[in-house]
Order: structure tokens, then C-alpha cells, then sequence
């Protein structure tokens, strides 16, 4: 997970293109890279606020963001620091492009790739991209790479709702906030196919992050979010149907994938709490601000000198719990919730690679059942004595044993594959997991040391009241 | 859930601070030392300490109910004699109303959930219901450590009565007379609302006292609720975070750091609870205290009134040359009644800003070093659970 930082700028979309154009340029290495993104505030760790607004906040709130307009929207990210794939890193940066209008307008992600792998035409690059190209990506690999039991990373949901808004030109928080997950979105996606090791030799990968312009996506509609599930789950289905039971010689497959779907469900559980967590801050937010108001005014009501003053600190005090809890939020959202939501999309795709192999195994188990049914034709012709018939038998029935060969061959090679596969997805999913929580908490962390700031600030004041 | 029995002098410094000054002098020294909940009704344990010869024992207890307070407050209040001070607020009816009926959902949705999230679940609705009864019963013996400190109410025979008498008092509750003047003194009131700004105030000292205490009064009522509403939002996290543990826990079974995880959410229900008793409590209180100073402002604009209109009764009698003496003795009477009520109201209205001052002032020490502590051992749990995190 790449951490991001954001800035807004106030100028016109000509002048932020010009802009744009300008770091284009100057997109040279990660360090640049860390510059642009973070101008006045330094690293894209946090810190405390300087100036208006708290520098490294997931998502702008509604107060204190100056211009929203999202034509003036910047992202950069770091390379990710737990990569192990070799030296490549993808950072994906997002801006709106002007390209058609009204309903027709789309946003345009910029993906840039730094890598050392000699197979890339250059070191450093980026290319424009639009969510349908993320959409089209995922089902060329599916179709590819899926016949051999791998894993594939499901792309972002799609939100008609969502865009809609953002097309309106709406520049309301809501939106912001909805670019920005989906940018975000965008970008974990890509981080997971370009650390698999087998789909990163993919040229269709390679296509993506490299060439200028890329042939638009068709027949998207059926990707993502709920139609990506519900591809998975009818394959579960036609799995599910089969008249001939597997009887497997290893209940490692059984078992492994009883644990995949019983961890699925318990992480959907847990995103309805996490996003019931979600909506109760920004809740809690709300009242919070609206608190501070209330006591900020009976400070001013108040008519002992020391104890207004104390009431009016009070109310800053509450006034920035109200900006903490607000962070934490984006925290619990950002790094949670969405964490849980890309792993329950992925662990539908495990289950979606166990389908596959089952359909293999169906797959050679019928041309068994078919050989044999030649066989049987072949020992029918022998014995009514049709000898050019019989010719086209024999080799009908050499075609089939050769594809018998095949199928099993495949069946065998797939069981391996997911093997391997279920085995990386476990540790790469430890290891995501223990970042992301590690992320969280240092989250929570820097918020508590905040609040005791803000706190032993306003104990003197208090101690001042006579 | 039938019965609880709390003994909790261990957290009645809390609330304490609420209101200051009391209980300290040894003439007369008045705790709720335990109670006990029964279905809805919950019975406190009044005890008392005195040297005071005017009670029959030195040390002796008694069982009340609610309901025998508000006799108690509603029967000081319809006392002329005490129209000049302010009656502290009577005590609000203990409300288990939320988490009753969490309980109830809870019980619900058991089927849904795991044994160990239910039982966490269980746990914090415990603690929440105890935290209610807690500060039920702080108000109730805050009520009447008012009232046993106050130089003059401390006398009065109702409260002797309240705290000695060991038979049921709901005879006396139950004096209808008693219920409709309760009735009439609030219809009233609300009339007065209107007659308390009609009438030209011929002191200084009470017109700006009016002035400020009707707008503080509307000010920190709307603190008070925002303030609810602030911490009801915080609960919810709470509950939010238990869930959330819970899940972890079954997700990853041999994961300690689900637990460490755990423990430092759940700070955030205690720190919900402890903000909760500070801030908003203290808000509450004053609110309703407020209103008793209001309630004396009426009283006195009462007395100017019926003095104003025993003026006009005794020129128009005067006019008429019948009954003057009567007339005049009226006004005499209620000259004087004026008179009392406006000094002893002064009296009483200053003390009470300075014991305003003194209560927040301690409260918002007691908060913020309260807020500091817990968000240190945040700190602590949270740092600790990341170097586990890490070091793995």
C-alpha cells in the first residue's frame, strides 16, 4: 500500500496542465517524485499542521480545503517500501483530463512506472490511463492466466453513482473523497499484478505501462464489483453442479478451500463493522464541531473573566478533536475498511483459481468418458466388420488419448500452480495485512500524541480560572 | 440484571467535583453509602452522621426512593419561607432506559454473534449500566449534601423528617394537596416566563442577574444536549471497537496482537464514559441549577408584583377611604417579604457564581488530566503493539 499525500492548488486548468507538463518533466527519480507531491510540508509522513490544514490528510475536510475543484487534484505516491519484486515500482498519479464533456467526460489516471527490468523500453515512464483500461486489463489476464490456476487481482468496483457526480463537475468533499478511494483503488490493483511474478512477464502488463495509447476496453460492463462476483460465483455454481465428485488422493485442496471461505465471511463481517466504525466518527465528528460551537458560545456568555476564557480554549480544544477524529476516519477508511474490501475481491479470486481447477479435472474426467466412448464405437466396428470406419476410430481414439495426456497433464500442472499460488497470496496477504495494521495504529499513535498536546494546553488554562 | 448492589466509594470523587463544598461540616454528615436496584425501582441507603441534638440518634440509616426526594425538593420549594434561596435541583429519575434496551437487542442478536463477542458485549453493557446507576446515586446524595450544608435549609423539619423517619414515606407522598400545588406551581411559572420580563426592576444587581442568567441558561442547555449527543456518538465507536475485536480474535486465533488490539479500543469506551461523567455531567448539573437561580429570580419577581400591586390596592382603598389599614398592612407584609427575598436572593446568587466558577474550574482540571492519562496509555499499549507488530 503506497501512502499518499495530497495538495490542492488554486489555478485554472490550462495553467495546471502547463504545470503538469512541467513535472512531466522533471519526473526523473523517486526522490523528485517525493518532492512534487509534497511541497511545503516535506516528507509525506505526517507531522503537525503547518499552516491551514494538516499536510498529510487522507481526505480533505470540508472546512478548511480551499479550492475543490478537481481539475486541481495531485497525487504522487512513494514506492513501496515492502516491494520485493525485482526493483520495479509502479506509482500511479491522478489528474482530470478535459476530454469530452458533461456526461462524457472521464477521468484520466497517469501511471508511472520506475523499474531496472531490461524487458521495459526505459527506466522511468507514464502513460495515461482510464478506469476502463484498468477493467480491460484484468479481463485479458483473466482469460489468459486463469486457465493455469493463478490468482488474479481483481480491479476496483465500478460506481455509476460515484461518477456520475464526479462528471457533473460536482467539486463537493464527497467526490473528492470518491477519486481519491478510487485512485487509490486503481493503484493497489496495479501493485498486485506487477508483483506477480508470472503475470509481470505478461506483454499484455507490459502494454499497459508502457504504450502511448492504448486500444479502448469493450464489454467492461461485466467487470467489477458486483459483476465480478457474480462471474465468480456462477462459476462456483457450474462447480457445484458437477455430477461426477472429485475424490481427491490430498484434502489439502478441500481444506484450503474451506479456509478461504470461511475467511471470507468473516471478513465481510467485519467490513459492516468497519464501515459502521466509519460512519459513527464522522458522526462523532459532526457532533464534535457542532459541541464546540455550542460551548464556544457560552464562553461568551459567561461572565467571570477567567472561567470564559477557559470555556473558549475548551471549545478550540473539542475543536480540534473534531479535526482528529475527522483524520482518523479517513485512517479507518482508508487503510481499514478499504483493506478488508480488497482482500474479500481477492479472496473471491482464490476462489475463483480452485474453479478452475476443478473445471480441469472436469474437463479431463469427460475426455476419459469420451475416450472410452470411442473405444467402446471402436470395439462395436471391429466386431460389424467396416474397416474405413474403423480407421477414422482408431484415430479418433489416438486424438483422444493424446488429449487425455493433456488434460491430466494440465489438471496436474494447475493443482501446482495453485498451490504455489495460494501459498504467495497467504504471505503476501500477511504481510499486506501487518502493514496495513502497522499503518493504522501508527495512525492512531501520532493521533493520541496530538491529543495530549492539545490537553496539557489547556490544563494551565484551566488551572487559571479564579 | 434483577439486582445490583454497587458500593461505590471508590468513584464518588468524580462527581463530587460537581459540587463543591459539602459534607465538610461534622454537625451533619449525610452519604448514600450503597443502593439496590430492583426492577425498575432502585432503594438508597441515606445514612447519617450528626451531632446535632435535634435527631434522636448519632449515626442511623434510612431506605428512600426517588420518588421520596422529589417530595422532598417539591415540598422545600412550596415553603415561603425559603422563597429567597436557591432550592438545589432535585435529583433526575434514574434512567436505564439505553441500556436496557441495548440489552434487549443484544439478546436479539446472540444467535448472530460469537460466544466471546457476546460476552464482551455482555461485560460493556454491564459496566454501562453500572455507570448509570453510579451517577444516579451521586446525584441523589449530592441533593442532599446541598441541602445539609446550606446554613438554612439544613433545619428544616421536612429534611429531618426525610432523614430519620424509619417508616415508608409514601403517605406523606401520596397528599394529593401536595401533587396539585406541584401542578399549579408550574403552570404558573410559565406565566411568570413572561411577567419576569414585564417587570421594571428597580435593582441593579438583579437586572443584570436576569439578563445573564436567562441567556446562560439557554447556552449551556444547548451545551448539555450537544454534549449528549457528542458522547452517545463516542459509545457507539465503543461498541463499534468491541465488534471489531471480537472478529479480529476469531480471525486470526493465534494472533496476540488481535488482543493487544483489543485492549487498546477498548480505552476508548472508558475514555467515552469518563468524558461523559466530567464535562457532561457537570453541564447537566449546572444547567439545572440555573434553573433553580431562575426559579428564585421568579419568586422575587413574584414578591415585586404582588408588592407593586398591594401598592395600587392601597391607593386605590386610600381613594376610596375604606379598608385602608388592611391595605396597608398588606403592603407592609409584602414590602417585607420583597425586602427578605431580594437579600437573601443576593446572597444566594452570589455564592452560587463563585461556587460555579469553583465546580468548573475543578471539573475541567479533573477532565483534561483524565483525557491525558488515558491517551498516554493509548499511547503505551498502541507503541508496545506496533513493536510486536514489527519485530515479528
Amino acid at each position: 500500500m503506497l501512502l499518499v499525500t495530497k495538495k490542492f492548488h488554486n489555478k485554472s486548468e490550462f495553467e495546471f496542465m502547463k504545470l503538469f507538463a512541467a513535472r512531466n518533466d522533471s519526473f526523473l527519480s523517486a526522490d523528485a517524485n517525493v518532492e512534487l507531491s509534497t511541497d511545503k510540508s516535506g516528507s509525506s509522513a505526517r507531522k503537525e499542521p503547518s499552516g491551514p490544514r494538516h499536510a498529510s490528510s487522507f481526505t480533505p475536510s470540508p472546512a478548511a480545503m480551499q479550492p475543490t475543484s478537481l481539475e486541481q487534484v495531485q497525487a504522487t505516491a512513494e514506492p513501496n517500501p515492502l516491494k520485493t519484486c525485482e526493483n520495479l515500482s509502479t506509482n500511479c498519479v491522478m489528474f482530470l483530463s478535459s476530454l469530452g464533456d458533461g456526461m462524457n467526460a472521464y477521468v484520466a489516471y497517469k501511471v508511472s512506472t520506475r523499474t531496472s527490468l531490461p524487458m521495459f523500453r526505459s527506466k522511468v515512464f507514464s502513460v495515461r490511463r482510464r478506469f476502463s483500461d484498468f477493467l480491460g486489463l484484468y479481463e485479458k489476464l483473466s482469460v489468459k492466466q486463469s486457465l493455469h490456476g493463478c490468482i488474479i487481482p481483481p480491479p476496483p468496483e465500478k460506481s455509476v453513482v460515484g461518477m456520475t457526480k464526479v462528471k457533473v463537475g460536482m467539486d463537493d468533499p464527497s467526490s473528492v473523497e470518491f477519486v481519491e478511494r478510487r485512485r487509490a483503488a486503481l493503484e493497489r490493483y496495479l501493485q498486485r499484478v506487477v508483483s506477480h511474478p508470472s503475470l509481470l512477464q505478461d506483454p499484455d502488463v507490459r502494454e499497459f505501462l508502457e504504450r502511448e495509447d492504448l486500444p479502448r476496453a469493450v464489454n467492461t460492463q461485466a467487470l467489477s464489483g458486483a459483476g465480478f462476483l457474480k462471474m465468480i460465483n456462477k462459476a462456483s455454481d457450474a462447480v457445484n453442479k458437477m455430477t461426477i465428485k472429485m475424490n481427491e488422493s490430498d484434502t489439502w485442496f478441500e481444506d484450503k478451500f474451506q479456509e478461504v471461505e470461511n475467511e471470507e465471511q468473516q471478513l465481510r463481517k467485519l467490513h459492516v463493522v468497519v464501515d459502521s466504525l466509519v460512519n459513527h466518527r464522522k458522526e462523532l465528528c459532526g457532533n464534535t464541531a457542532v459541541f464546540a460551537k455550542s460551548l464556544a458560545m457560552l464562553g461568551n456568555s459567561e461572565d467571570n473573566t477567567a472561567l470564559s476564557r477557559a470555556l473558549s480554549q475548551l471549545a478550540e480544544v473539542e475543536d480540534k478533536m473534531e479535526q482528529l477524529h475527522q483524520e482518523q476516519a479517513a485512517s479507518d477508511f482508508f487503510i481499514f475498511a478499504e483493506l478488508l474490501g480488497d482482500y474479500i475481491r481477492l479472496l473471491g479470486a482464490v476462489r475463483g483459481c480452485f474453479d478452475q481447477r476443478m473445471r480441469a479435472w472436469q474437463r479431463w474426467q469427460e475426455a476419459q468418458s469420451t475416450l472410452q466412448k470411442k473405444r467402446e464405437a471402436e470395439a462395436k466396428l471391429l466386431w460389424a466388420n467396416k474397416p474405413d470406419k474403423l480407421q477414422q476410430a482408431k484415430e479418433e481414439i489416438t486424438e483422444w488419448e493424446a488429449r487425455v495426456t493433456q488434460y491430466e497433464r494440465d489438471f496436474d500442472r494447475i493443482g501446482m500452480t495453485v498451490r504455489k499460488e495460494v501459498l504467495r497470496f497467504e504471505k503476501e496477504k500477511a504481510k499486506d495485512f501487518k502493514s496495513q495494521i502497522i499503518k493504522y495504529l501508527e495512525a492512531m499513535l501520532q493521533s493520541q500524541q496530538r491529543l495530549i498536546k492539545f490537553w496539557e494546553a489547556f490544563l494551565p488554562e484551566a488551572k487559571a480560572i479564579a | 440484571w434483577q439486582c445490583v448492589y454497587v458500593f461505590w466509594s471508590v468513584i464518588s470523587p468524580q462527581l463530587r467535583s460537581v459540587s463543591v463544598d459539602l459534607n465538610h461540616d461534622a454537625s451533619l454528615l449525610i452519604d448514600i453509602p450503597d443502593a439496590l436496584c430492583e426492577r425498575d425501582k432502585v432503594k438508597f441507603t441515606v445514612h447519617t452522621k450528626t451531632t446535632l441534638s435535634s435527631f434522636q440518634k448519632p449515626d442511623f440509616s434510612v431506605p428512600r426512593q426517588h420518588e421520596d426526594f422529589i417530595w422532598l425538593h417539591d415540598t422545600l420549594v412550596e415553603t415561603e419561607d425559603y422563597a429567597g434561596l436557591i432550592i438545589p435541583p432535585a435529583p433526575p429519575k434514574p434512567d436505564f432506559d439505553s441500556p436496557r434496551e441495548k440489552m434487549h437487542k443484544l439478546g436479539e442478536g446472540e444467535a448472530t454473534m460469537t460466544k466471546e463477542e457476546y460476552t464482551k458485549m455482555k461485560q460493556e453493557l454491564e459496566a454501562e449500566y453500572l455507570a448509570v446507576f453510579k451517577k444516579t446515586v451521586q446525584v441523589h446524595e449530592i441533593f442532599l449534601q446541598r441541602l445539609s450544608s446550606h446554613p438554612v435549609l439544613s433545619k428544616d423539619r421536612n429534611f429531618q423528617i426525610f432523614l430519620e423517619y424509619d417508616q415508608d414515606l409514601s403517605v406523606r407522598r401520596k397528599n394529593a394537596k401536595e401533587m396539585f400545588g406541584g401542578f399549579f406551581k408550574n403552570m404558573v411559572k410559565s406565566a411568570d416566563e413572561v411577567l419576569i420580563s414585564g417587570v421594571k426592576e428597580v435593582d441593579d444587581f438583579f437586572e443584570q442577574e436576569k439578563t445573564f442568567l436567562l441567556d446562560y441558561y439557554s447556552k449551556i442547555k444547548d451545551s448539555t444536549a450537544k454534549a449528549e449527543k457528542m458522547t452517545r456518538a463516542h459509545k457507539n465507536i465503543a461498541d463499534d471497537y468491541i465488534h471489531i475485536s471480537a472478529t479480529l480474535n476469531s480471525l486470526a486465533a493465534d494472533d496476540m496482537t488481535a488482543n493487544k488490539k483489543c485492549t487498546t479500543w477498548l480505552l476508548e469506551g472508558r475514555v467515552a464514559s469518563d468524558q461523559d461523567l466530567k464535562l457532561t455531567e457537570l453541564l447537566r448539573y449546572y444547567m439545572r441549577d440555573i434553573q433553580a437561580a431562575k426559579d428564585l429570580l421568579y419568586r422575587r419577581a413574584r414578591a415585586l408584583a404582588d408588592y407593586e400591586n398591594s401598592n395600587k390596592a392601597l391607593d386605590k382603598a386610600r381613594l376610596k377611604s375604606k379598608d385602608i389599614p388592611q391595605a396597608e398592612e398588606h403592603q407592609r407584609q409584602c414590602l417585607q417579604k420583597f425586602d427578605k427575598l431580594s437579600e437573601s436572593g443576593k446572597k444566594e446568587l452570589t455564592s452560587f457564581k463563585g461556587r460555579r466558577v469553583v465546580a468548573f474550574r475543578k471539573n475541567f482540571i479533573e477532565m483534561a488530566e483524565l483525557e491525558i492519562k488515558h491517551a498516554k496509555n493509548s499511547v503505551t499499549l498502541l507503541q508496545g503493539c506496533i513493536e510486536l507488530l514489527k519485530s515479528n
